[in-house]
């Protein structure tokens, strides 16, 4: 009972300490928040031309004021699945031997990370409501109101396991580290594929009739493209639970090919300097 | 007695040592540069086939804009060439520079006998980020073959004029947001600030219009030029001038030596209020 008592103040005071870390630079945060939605304007001015010249209601199913909400709803999935420096920390860490205060100390390192990014996420949410209600209330036109209930808990769950999905594969990504010492480019790759293929860029439903089912089997699609498909009431019924399920199991998947990694990782690790 | 010839160093010969330097650096790690240069040229790739999907569902870009596929693909190359050449040779001093005030290094710099900005702004070339010129510059020849119209030649000769003039632009702006951090001292937004608002130079001009796009083709073509960077080359080649653009093209002329005038007063300011951090 102790014993437990006590790890969880340890991770509480980790979470504590996380937090206060990030509010330090909330005015320097909110201003960047907001500036993050400039490029919205843009994806909204090129899609109201490409509608008007195409001369046709919809494309690829969206009208072109799905076409806005979409944009807008990913921003949400990708500033919770996103993880910035994640994958670079984790390999730094290997590479310039701090990674050892984990192998001595009785704190795991992937729990450790995960709190990190659950106290920075929540910092996110916290100041970055005010510019999210702001926009969402300006663009409130390209809505057709809230989804229902059950269409909104699908819609959080699935978001919920976007920020885990995108933890545990950047966290599977840096622990390549372990076998190769620089991955800088590696990342960039993931990166570029990652805001392609995950619907990031643009809804997946505009591929090509022989090339979406090939992406759709990726996980990346369940870090940006399929919560906001969800929102949208793009995907429901069977083929939402299905998606829910199938995201479920990449999250599983990944998080215990991390463990796995980190367990041989370590072994093949050794610390030089003091 | 015998006199030194001149009291200014030679800037081409020192810019050319730059270059060289930095070529040696690069190439040392010669796996590392062709991978840079791999995974700068799928990024390029990417927005290339976000185009070419976009042409499937559309014949233009804005009805009666004149932006069908290929001028459009020439306003892409364009882009392309423009932000190449500030990647490569732009890009990773400005990164430096707020790095040089924040740990008092910018000393070293004033110390040398040679102008700071000059030294400052172009110590570093980054070379694998030419590739993207070469892809720009392929992309530009493929699209140019398959315009409706053959463009004369004194658009021709203009085009790298304008390519120029554009840089010129993105230069000023850089090194306007590079000299603030002698201010602020930490600076992570205005270097994201720097990626959001160039992002609005990669459209054409014609998109911004209407209650929300007007607003910013104005503010961006008369406060903060970046939309005339590469709307002005691109359609030099792009699509048949009309009359009333060669103000167009005398404006962007102007706004050129404006932005370099106050980017270099700006800095200068930046340097007054400079104070070392060192120990």
């Amino acid at each position: 009972m102790i014993a437990i008592a006590s790890s969880a103040g340890l991770w509480w005071t980790i979470l504590r300490t996380s937090l206060e870390e990030r509010l330090a630079y909330r005015a320097d945060f909110a201003l960047g928040t907001l500036m993050r939605f400039l490029p919205i304007v843009t994806q909204i001015l090129l899609w109201k031309a490409i509608f008007e010249a195409a001369g046709e209601k919809e494309i690829a199913g969206f009208q072109y004021k799905d076409m806005v909400a979409y944009y807008l709803i990913v921003m949400i999935s990708r500033a919770l699945s996103s993880m910035p420096t994640l994958a670079s920390s984790i390999t730094l860490q290997i590479r310039n031997g701090d990674i050892k205060k984990f192998l001595i100390q009785p704190v795991d390192m992937i729990g450790f990370l995960l709190l990190m990014r659950v106290a920075w996420k929540l910092v996110y949410y916290i100041v970055a409501i005010g510019p999210f209600a702001l926009v969402f209330y300006l663009c409130r036109g390209f809505f057709d109101g809230w989804p229902d209930a059950a269409t909104m808990l699908a819609f959080i769950t699935s978001l919920a396991m976007a920020f885990l999905l995108g933890f545990f594969l950047e966290v599977t990504i840096g622990m390549i580290g372990f076998w190769f010492l620089e991955v800088s480019s590696l990342l960039f790759i993931y990166m570029v594929l990652n805001f392609l293929l995950s619907g990031h860029m643009f809804p997946l439903a505009l591929l090509p009739d022989s090339i979406e089912p090939w992406v759709r089997a990726l996980p990346l699609q369940f870090l940006a493209g399929f919560p906001t498909e969800v929102f949208l009431g793009n995907v429901t019924g069977e083929a939402m639970l299905r998606g829910l399920w199938t995201q479920f199991m990449w999250v599983v998947f990944f998080l215990a090919t991390s463990r796995i990694a980190y367990h041989y990782g370590v072994k093949r690790y050794s610390a030089f300097g003091g | 007695m015998r006199r030194s010839k001149s009291t200014h160093p030679s800037y081409l010969a020192v810019l050319a040592t730059f270059a060289r330097n930095s070529l040696v650096r690069d190439m040392t790690f010669r796996g590392n540069f062709l991978i840079e240069c791999v995974t700068s040229l799928a990024w390029m790739t990417m927005n290339l086939y976000f185009y070419m999907l976009i042409f499937q569902f559309t014949q233009e870009i804005g009805s009666d804009t004149g932006w069908s596929k290929f001028p459009f693909l020439v306003f892409l190359a364009t882009t392309m060439l423009v932000n190449s050449l500030v990647q490569t040779f732009i890009m990773p001093n400005a990164a430096e520079f707020s790095e040089l005030i924040r740990m008092g290094n910018l000393d070293f710099a004033l110390l040398k006998p040679i102008d700071t900005q000059f030294l400052i702004s172009f110590q570093k070339i980054q070379w694998s980020s030419l590739s993207n010129f070469f892809f720009g510059a392929a992309l530009l020849a493929y699209s140019l073959a398959r315009l409706n119209h053959v463009p004369g030649v004194i658009e021709v000769v203009l085009y790298p004029v304008y390519i120029v003039t554009g840089v010129a632009i993105m230069y000023s702006l850089m090194i306007c947001l590079a000299a603030t951090s002698v201010w602020m001292g930490r600076n992570q937004t205005l270097y994201d600030f720097w990626f959001y608002i160039t992002t609005f130079s990669r459209y054409p001009i014609e998109i911004y219009k209407g209650g929300l796009g007007r607003p910013f083709m104005i503010g961006f073509t008369f406060v903060v030029p970046i939309l005339i960077v590469a709307n002005v080359p691109a359609r030099f080649l792009a699509k048949p001038l009309q009359k009333g653009e060669w103000y167009l093209a005398g404006y962007a002329a102007i706004a050129t030596i404006a932005s370099l005038y106050v980017s270099r007063q700006i800095f200068r300011k930046a340097l007054v209020g400079y104070r070392s951090a060192s120990s």
